[in-house]
């Protein structure tokens, strides 16, 4: 078993559905994962990413005429999970509780008959790259290690069969904060360092956008947006995107004239902004669109940068966040707009903003997302 | 190895197959062994007695018939009457025990078992202890003679108190577990969450634990009524022939008495109180559920 | 928040506990008494235990009882197991009506059980001894095999399972390797029960054993009927302790995880 070959599709979901009973979990999903790559699948609970990790596993099966899906290019549909070469880390664990560490890391192993000499030191060896001393671990049972180290166990018994491709389902979710954190470093750095696919899952997008190379955002067993994390964060297609990573503000409108390479997007009222060219545009059509608070600021109505859509409100709040202060401004027809403004330190220059003043929010047109009807 | 490759297959492709495979060994010795003498028993029980105790090919409703008969009706009102009797008497009992088990502490496990041990042992044994403690020179007048509070030995056997004692001492821990079970699951913080919003220990218990533990009170009222419907070695050892219960004359029918047929409809009737009682329980349930206050 | 119980309620409890043991402890202590009539305690000795080896129909209803328990216990402990496992690890029809089925034995009056299979026996003419005996045993066990079992298998890891599907088991060796090691303290409990409760069965064993064969209890019941000496304190004590001890070894299994 040898790393992924780079730059190969090693993974390959085509028009995937599965139904349990009249619940659909997973609807017509499309996607490819690349040798090597670390390849997140982020969504809300329900979402249907647990079912699409399970289905690449093989402990459930596509729906009849539910699509294929492919291992190194192959249709493993009906493959049973000990038929593809495919190593897997648990949210729980699962570790077995009536073996020692040691039997536990060689399971997979004994199973592949590799021969008994090989498997202590290739135990040994996955011990240590989870950074557990195989003198003090070896004989231990999985009811004597804290969460943290049965974690590792869990991961040394996927890594000690050099997969291909290894899968994670929410691994660290019942880690705490800072022990999760490196552990996260960790999981990248196996990644890099062995040249195993990695198929994350998980709810938590902070995580998704450290680790991974790419993530696929999942919304009600759709696949909602598939790019690298600078994509994903600054180019959010649809609205549910731009809610669930991150913060952003939603601002409607109808597409009025075009001008050059801009169009003007008027709003109810008087007010109106302008966004760049975009092929799905054009006169009288409904507009809807996501700033995020750090792309936004806050001026005095009169004296607003050129250039710049701004409109017009009220602060209502404004909310200490340490590196960044959060500015709430009501803006008529659109509700609060929140503004990220950079902490430059309130003891030695503090914001001159007030609760009732008036001001302007305002941000560059190249900064808007367009985003797709849902 | 072809033979496990195809046991796999086979295995794997009919998910249903599997399931009725592991069910049909237990599935047809219950079927056999345990419906079809019920079916067997309720057709008997329509059937005309024969020559020697045993049927006759006819239908009759007659076995049926003749628990109108005051005699009989009697022995139905009694069982009845005693179940129920024995049922509140062991709530009373059990309750409080249940209760101090679950607060136990440390002394948690062996309290437990020394409510589940009696739960297990020989139900002949336990009712031979309370015939050795009881009877006219038994241990109890013995010592009640000895120490002058009597003249002559307390004739308690062959008594309807006799019979309700050995009731109760029979089903007792039946009664406790459930409870027990029941009150294990309730979150103390809402007995503290009661407390601050100001209600006293009593007002706890009646509008907090009581009602929270109600699943394992009609558990094990069930748990007892319903044995307590069918016994028989208690009313045969310590009542005798005086206060019998259905389950004595069921027993009757197959030995001295020699009718099957109407001990076919004797147990028939027990066995309609019995599910009867299990429907109710179900119903109950039902409406319960929604485990609230559970941890 | 004060949670010492009241007094009174340790009264009552103590008083219970009493109720529930006195009668037993009772029995044991007079089993060694010297007295053979008299309920007043003339000297300790261990005849009546002796006595009981030289009864022949003692030793033969212990005889009995330990073949049709061991036997009884197998069969149940194999099926109850294999039922448990179908209702735990599959969906399928008639599942629901299934489990409750599986209930009835347990809420049947045993009078009514008893008799049912007598009259089974006659009609197929079945000679009644120690096969019918346990046949009626396995009848009542195998649902309490199945409750143990399958609270066992319920509270079991199912990932367990996957994992061990994953890392290259398939469905046969990871029944042996990973669901049996994991169910067995389970499966022990429930055979323990299983032969305590076949050990312990007098009414089901009095209707189905015919004149030939009879298991300890209902030699205990004869002697009973027929004379109380303190020979059935011994043996009615040398019952509760091999009771008392499947039972702890029972709970002990069910406790460890």
């Amino acid at each position: 078993m040898t790393p992924s070959p780079k730059g190969q599709c090693v993974v390959e979901f085509s028009g995937v559905s599965k139904s349990f009973g009249d619940l659909k979990a997973v609807d017509d999903i499309s996607f490819e994962i690349q040798g090597g790559e670390f390849f997140s699948i982020l969504g809300p609970s329900g979402c249907g990413k647990t079912t699409t990790l399970r289905l690449l596993a093989g402990f459930e099966q596509p729906d009849e005429d539910g699509g294929e899906v492919k291992l190194l290019g192959q249709t493993v549909n009906k493959k049973r999970p000990y038929e593809r070469q495919i190593a897997m880390v648990f949210q729980n664990y699962a570790l077995f509780p009536h073996l020692t560490v040691a039997k536990n890391v060689a399971f997979g192993l004994e199973q592949r008959k590799t021969p008994k000499h090989e498997i202590g030191d290739r135990v040994r060896r996955a011990l240590e790259m989870v950074r557990l001393k195989p003198e003090v671990f070896l004989k231990r049972m999985p009811g004597q290690l804290s969460g943290g180290q049965r974690q590792r166990v869990a991961l040394a018994r996927a890594l000690v069969l050099e997969p291909t491709i290894l899968l994670l389902d929410e691994p660290l979710g019942a880690i705490d904060l800072k022990l999760r954190k490196e552990m996260q470093l960790e999981l990248k750095a196996l990644n890099k360092q062995l040249g195993t696919t990695f198929v994350y899952v998980t709810h938590d997008q902070e995580e998704a956008l450290t680790m991974s190379d790419r993530i696929a955002v999942m919304d009600n067993a759709r696949v909602a947006q598939l790019g690298t994390p600078a994509e994903i964060y600054e180019n959010p297609r649809t609205a549910f995107v731009a809610k669930f990573i991150g913060e952003s503000n939603f601002f409607e409108g109808q597409a009025r004239e075009r001008s050059n390479s801009r169009w003007q997007i008027g709003q109810v009222g008087e007010t109106s902004f302008q966004v760049p060219h975009h092929p799905s545009l054009e006169e009288g059509c409904e507009v809807r669109i996501a700033v995020r608070p750090e792309w936004m600021d806050v001026f005095k109505p009169d004296a607003i940068p050129p250039g710049e859509n701004a409109l017009i409100g009220t602060i209502r709040d404004i909310i200490y966040l340490g590196e960044t202060m959060h500015v709430i401004v009501t803006v008529p027809g659109s509700g609060d707009v929140t503004v990220a403004v950079r902490n430059e330190g309130q003891l030695i220059k503090p914001l001159t903003w007030k609760k009732g003043d008036a001001a302007a929010v305002a941000w560059l047109p190249e900064d808007c997302q367009i985003l797709e009807k849902d | 190895m072809a033979g496990r490759e195809r046991a796999l297959a086979w295995l794997y492709s009919k998910p249903e197959a599997r399931a009725w495979a592991l069910l049909a060994p237990g599935g047809f010795w219950l079927l056999l062994f345990f419906l079809v003498p019920l079916l067997i028993m309720f057709v008997y029980s329509f059937m005309p007695r024969g020559i020697y105790g045993g049927v006759e090919p006819g239908f009759t409703l007659e076995h049926y018939a003749r628990f109108f008969d005051p005699l009989y009706l009697e022995v139905l009102q009694r069982t009845f009457v005693w179940s129920i009797a024995c049922t509140v008497i062991c709530l009373v009992l059990g309750y409080p025990v249940a209760y101090l088990i679950v607060r136990g502490g440390r002394w948690r496990t062996l309290l437990l078992f020394l409510v589940v041990l009696p739960f297990w042992t020989s139900f002949l044994v336990r009712t031979f202890a309370m015939i050795f403690l009881m009877r006219d020179t038994g241990l109890i007048n013995n010592w009640l003679l000895k120490l002058g509070l009597i003249g002559q030995p307390l004739s308690m056997l062959y008594t309807p108190f006799a019979v309700m004692a050995g009731l109760v001492y029979g089903f007792l821990p039946f009664m406790i577990l459930p409870i027990y079970a029941s009150l294990e699951k309730l979150d103390p913080s809402l007995l503290e969450a009661a407390e601050v919003l100001g209600a006293r220990p009593r007002a706890r218990f009646q509008k907090v634990t009581l009602p929270l533990s109600m699943p394992g009170v009609v558990a094990g009222c069930l748990l007892v009524f319903i044995p307590a419907l069918g016994s028989f070695l208690t009313s045969d050892l310590l009542g005798g022939a005086k206060e019998m219960m259905i389950g004595n004359l069921v027993q009757n029918q197959f030995s001295s008495a020699r009718n099957w047929p109407f001990g076919s409809a004797a147990s028939f009737i027990v066995m309609a109180l019995v599910l009867a009682a299990v429907m109710i329980y179900l119903r109950v349930k039902d409406k319960n559920t929604g485990e609230a206050g559970s941890k | 928040m004060n949670l010492r119980p009241p007094p009174w309620l340790i009264a009552v409890s103590v008083a219970v506990y009493l109720f529930l043991h006195l009668p037993i402890l009772v029995l044991v202590v007079f089993s060694f008494n010297s007295s053979k009539f008299s309920v007043d305690w003339r000297g300790f000795t261990f005849q009546w235990y002796h006595r009981l080896l030289e009864r022949p129909d003692i030793l033969r209803g212990l005889k009995v009882s330990l073949v049709v328990g061991v036997a009884a216990t197998v069969i149940s402990a194999v099926l109850g197991t294999l039922l448990a496992l179908a209702l735990a690890r599959h969906r399928f029809r008639g599942r629901r009506a299934f489990e409750g089925f599986l209930y009835v034995p347990i809420v049947t009056p045993e009078i009514v059980t008893g008799i049912s299979l007598l009259m089974l026996f006659a009609l197929m003419k079945f000679p009644l001894g120690v096969t019918t005996i346990t046949i009626a045993h396995v009848a009542f066990c195998i649902s309490f095999v199945v409750i143990v079992v399958l609270a066992r298998l319920e509270g079991m890891d199912e990932n367990l399972e996957e994992a061990a599907m994953i890392l290259g088991a398939d469905e046969i060796t990871t029944f042996w390797k990973i669901t049996v090691p994991q169910l067995w303290p389970g499966i022990l409990a429930g055979a323990l029960l299983a032969f305590t409760m076949s050990f312990d069965d007098f009414i089901i064993t009095s209707f189905v054993s015919g004149s030939g064969s009879s298991t300890l209890p209902i030699v205990v019941y004869s002697m009973v009927r027929k004379n109380v000496e303190p020979s059935i304190n011994a043996i009615s004590t040398i019952i509760l302790v091999v009771t008392a001890f499947l039972i702890y070894f029972a709970d002990r299994l069910l406790q460890e995880k």
